[in-house]
């Protein structure tokens, strides 16, 4: 829910191990460690797909409920043939069972559901994401490669403005803030930080009953107007008058805490000794701002840009259903409702593949930015 | 430290206000659960049409009338054994032919129509069942016959607005409420107004066998009710509103109490034992970050339970190894190379007793503030569930009004209080627990005292 990806007053971890190991040749231990790292990453995002399968499938539970939707159906439609009814009971029955054998078959559904659960999870791995069961996309293909691809704008369009307006204006608020600290805004923002208790949806939900319930001037939900405008202007224009309550929702929940935890982390680095030193030799402001404090700080910046940006992709499922957005996060609510297990296997698999990649990049921009930062010792977990 | 904490919070007024608050919904939490039992609550909102049949429907909160000039109605409701209800005589008229009036007199002095007029009846008889016609009777004397039905049920309802002979009769203009003709003071005008008075109801029963009764009961809808409305069911909605703050903050409280120690002992026996343990501690954290806890708790909801204590567990165990072990870890790292755990280990003091009592004990001021911090966003993550459709399947929750209040269209609608007092309960509960978490982070964190 909040931004608290800096753990701001928490004591560094000793860096005793790192030193014993300077034996071995730098480009050996950044070597072996991105491998183990690698490694470790897959390996997470193999047991995080897996359990995603055994859960979306309620460990084999759907299986049953497939199987004996396939015997209902077999049942009806031999009913409806003469040459069937026909015949004698035991005959009749045998032949059930072989059309019921036939279909299992053609679905896969003859394996036992833990072979199946490890042939799920190498198509998900290797991203052969295969076709809905239940649900199409807007154009009516089935491929759930087509389902999210066609979800997915919405959701970026949403959360990438937003997240990036959140992250930029608190950070140059927070900057200004801390020069100024203890002013009436500086105050303001500090006292209007426990709004960020309650999640975006719920502002949502105050600012339709507000503007489009009350005062009627923006509406409910959705992204686009029906029938959509016809010119390009027009449906920028639309689509623009759809984004303001969303991200006013987002900004409610997420812009004071962010300030808030931004300007106390730069309010401690700002009272380090070399920055006084910094100001002592009458540098400019500007100057001690840029190097001192916000070169120190940046790979925490980083992580937190990269962090912000990665929730964007899985969007939000409550807040997209609240504000009837028609992206990924509520495909994915659709998805489960519907039971459609290769749509939510598909959908997680590229958020981890997604987040692993993140994270790994993490690990390298943090060792350029960071020369603090020991390649291969104990603090490389920065994850 | 614990002992100062409490001396120091006075000094912050953020910290007060939170915590008075706190208090305030742990007093109305108390009050609720001895006042309105758990299966009363459940009774008062799962029991059916007979516990709230008598509520308006969509009725806003009574309060609303402060700030309206024109006054909305309350329900008024009487049976026939109400004081006010004249017994106009029980004569035999034939053989097999017996005649009862009664007349319901009551006082309407709203501004606005009520939302409709009901009565119900009751009959008991061998064969032939009794027979009633219903007279209105309007202040100004005019009379309208309503209805003449024969009681054959249990429980006959004769609701004005689905009167569609009375409709007829009167010649009314498509899509005008039969109640409106009933009370106003001429409804063929543009605009028009509550005729303020006593109006009757005359029920003319004709009864067909000597021990043949008929009870009735006259139920005049308002449009506000109880301080908090009722819903689409014509529940009042007050019953979950009380009892959304124990279940909030039970949930909040159990659920955040329960990752914070859970994670400090996690990380506690990881730090102590090192070497494979920690390791995989370590692993198992970095795996569970990758984990998105939403869509988990979705799936859980929808294939295997809705229950309220089947989700608190899985929450728990999806958010004990989470970002902060990584936290706890760095801090426990110091304590443990620090002297006094030396000398215990030294003395022969046996793992468990130094993980709890020589470790656990340090690291508990830094715990709290995230604990009470922790609480306002469980207590959102149950009222999100709800919100999906998710909530818990028998109690009554503020999510599940707000979820309720979504399906229904109440905001389309303009049934505001619908969504704004269940929310105004969240808000608040958040708003406390986060003003006093800041200040305690503020008091347990000299770096942010000094700021």
């Amino acid at each position: 829910m909040t931004e608290q990806v800096m753990t701001v007053g928490s004591v560094e971890e000793p860096q005793k191990e790192s030193q014993a190991r300077g034996g071995t040749p730098t480009w050996i231990r950044v070597l072996r460690y991105t491998a183990v790292r690698i490694v470790m990453l897959f390996i997470t995002v193999v047991i995080g797909v897996y359990l995603t399968i055994l859960i979306a499938n309620m460990g084999g539970h759907v299986d049953e409920i497939r199987r004996a939707q396939i015997r209902e159906h077999v049942a009806l439609m031999l009913q409806n043939d003469p040459t069937f009814r026909a015949l004698p009971p035991e005959a009749r029955q045998k032949r059930i069972e072989a059309e019921v054998r036939k279909a299992e078959k053609r679905l896969g559904l003859d394996k036992p559901f833990l072979v199946r659960s490890f042939i799920f999870l190498h198509q998900a791995l290797t991203l052969d994401l295969g076709r809905a069961e239940n649900m199409t996309s807007d154009s009516g293909s089935r491929q759930v490669r087509l389902i999210i691809l066609e979800r997915l704008p919405p959701t970026l369009v949403l959360f990438g403005t937003s997240s990036m307006l959140i992250f930029f204006t608190s950070l140059i608020i927070s900057l200004a803030l801390s020069r100024q600290y203890g002013s009436f805004w500086d105050r303001l923002f500090v006292s209007l930080s426990p709004l960020s208790a309650a999640p975006g949806w719920f502002y949502g939900i105050f600012l339709i009953t507000i503007f489009a319930a009350w005062l009627k001037i923006l509406p409910f939900g959705g992204m686009i107007s029906t029938p959509p405008p016809e010119t390009t202007w027009e449906y920028l224009l639309d689509l623009g008058k759809h984004l303001i309550l969303p991200i006013a929702a987002q900004m409610l929940t997420s812009l004071f805490i962010s300030v808030y935890s931004w300007r106390t982390f730069f309010l401690i680095y700002s009272s380090e000794d070399y920055v006084e030193v910094a100001k002592a030799k009458g540098l400019p402001p500007r100057m001690v701002e840029r190097r001192y404090i916000l070169r120190p700080t940046l790979p925490t910046i980083i992580t937190s840009f990269a962090l912000s940006l990665i929730s964007v992709w899985l969007g939000q499922i409550i807040f997209e259903t609240i504000f009837d957005w028609p992206g990924l996060g509520r495909t994915f609510y659709q998805a489960i409702q519907v039971f459609d297990t290769a749509v939510i296997v598909g959908i997680t698999v590229l958020y981890a593949y997604l987040l692993a990649i993140t994270v790994f990049l993490l690990d390298i921009i943090y060792a350029i930015v960071d020369p603090r930062v020991d390649v291969g010792g104990v603090q490389s977990t920065t994850a | 430290m614990l002992r100062g904490a409490w001396k120091e919070i006075r000094h912050y007024p953020s910290a007060v206000i939170g915590l008075v608050i706190i208090l305030i919904y742990a007093a109305i939490s108390v009050y609720t659960v001895i006042a309105i039992p758990y299966e009363e609550a459940v009774r008062l909102w799962r029991g059916g049409e007979d516990i709230w049949g008598d509520n308006p429907r969509l009725a806003a909160p009574t309060w609303y009338n402060l700030f309206r000039k024109k006054k909305l109605p309350l329900t008024i409701k009487m049976d026939d054994k109400h004081p006010s209800v004249k017994d106009l005589g029980y004569q035999q008229v034939d053989d097999d032919l017996w005649v009862h009036d009664l007349e319901y007199a009551f006082d309407f002095q709203a501004d606005e129509f009520p939302q409709d007029v009901a009565l119900f009846f009751q009959a008991a008889f061998q064969k032939k069942a009794p027979y009633v016609s219903i007279v209105w009777i309007r202040p100004d004397g005019k009379e309208i016959r309503l209805e003449d039905l024969s009681i054959r049920g249990q429980r006959q309802v004769f609701l004005v607005s689905q009167a569609q002979r009375l409709h007829k009769k009167l010649r009314l203009p498509e899509g005008m409420d039969p109640v409106v003709p009933l009370f106003a003071d001429d409804y063929k005008s543009e605009n028009p107004q509550v005729l303020k008075g006593t109006y009757k109801v005359r029920l003319e029963t004709t009864l067909f066998e000597a021990d043949s009764t008929i009870n009735s009961k006259l139920v005049v809808y308002g449009k506000v009710h109880g301080w908090a409305g009722t819903d689409h069911l014509r529940r009042d909605l007050s019953v979950a509103l009380l009892w959304g703050a124990p279940v909030a903050l039970s949930f909040g409280l159990l659920a955040a109490t329960g990752v914070s120690v859970l994670t400090m002992i996690i990380a506690a026996v990881g730090v102590w034992f090192g070497g494979w343990v920690d390791a995989a501690i370590q692993r198992i954290t970095e795996v569970n970050m990758v984990l998105p806890v939403l869509p988990i708790l979705i799936m859980v909801g929808i294939f295997i339970s809705r229950s309220l204590v089947v989700m608190l567990l899985v929450i728990v165990a999806l958010s004990i190894f989470g970002a902060s072990i990584k936290t706890n870890r760095a801090i426990f790292l110091q304590i443990k190379a620090s002297p006094y755990i030396e000398a215990a280990r030294s003395y022969g003091a046996s793992d468990l007793r130094i993980i709890f009592f020589y470790m656990i004990p340090r690291i508990i001021p830094t715990i709290i503030p995230s604990l009470v911090l922790g609480i306002p966003s469980f207590v959102f993550l149950e009222a999100s569930l709800a919100v999906l459709g998710l909530g818990d399947p028998v109690l009554p929750t503020w999510g599940k009004i707000l979820d309720d209040a979504r399906v229904n269209g109440a905001l389309l609608q303009g049934h505001f209080y619908w969504v704004l007092l269940p929310s105004f309960a969240l808000m608040i509960t958040g708003i406390a627990f986060a003003m006093l978490g800041f200040s305690l982070d503020r008091i347990f964190n000299p770096r942010l005292r000094e700021l």
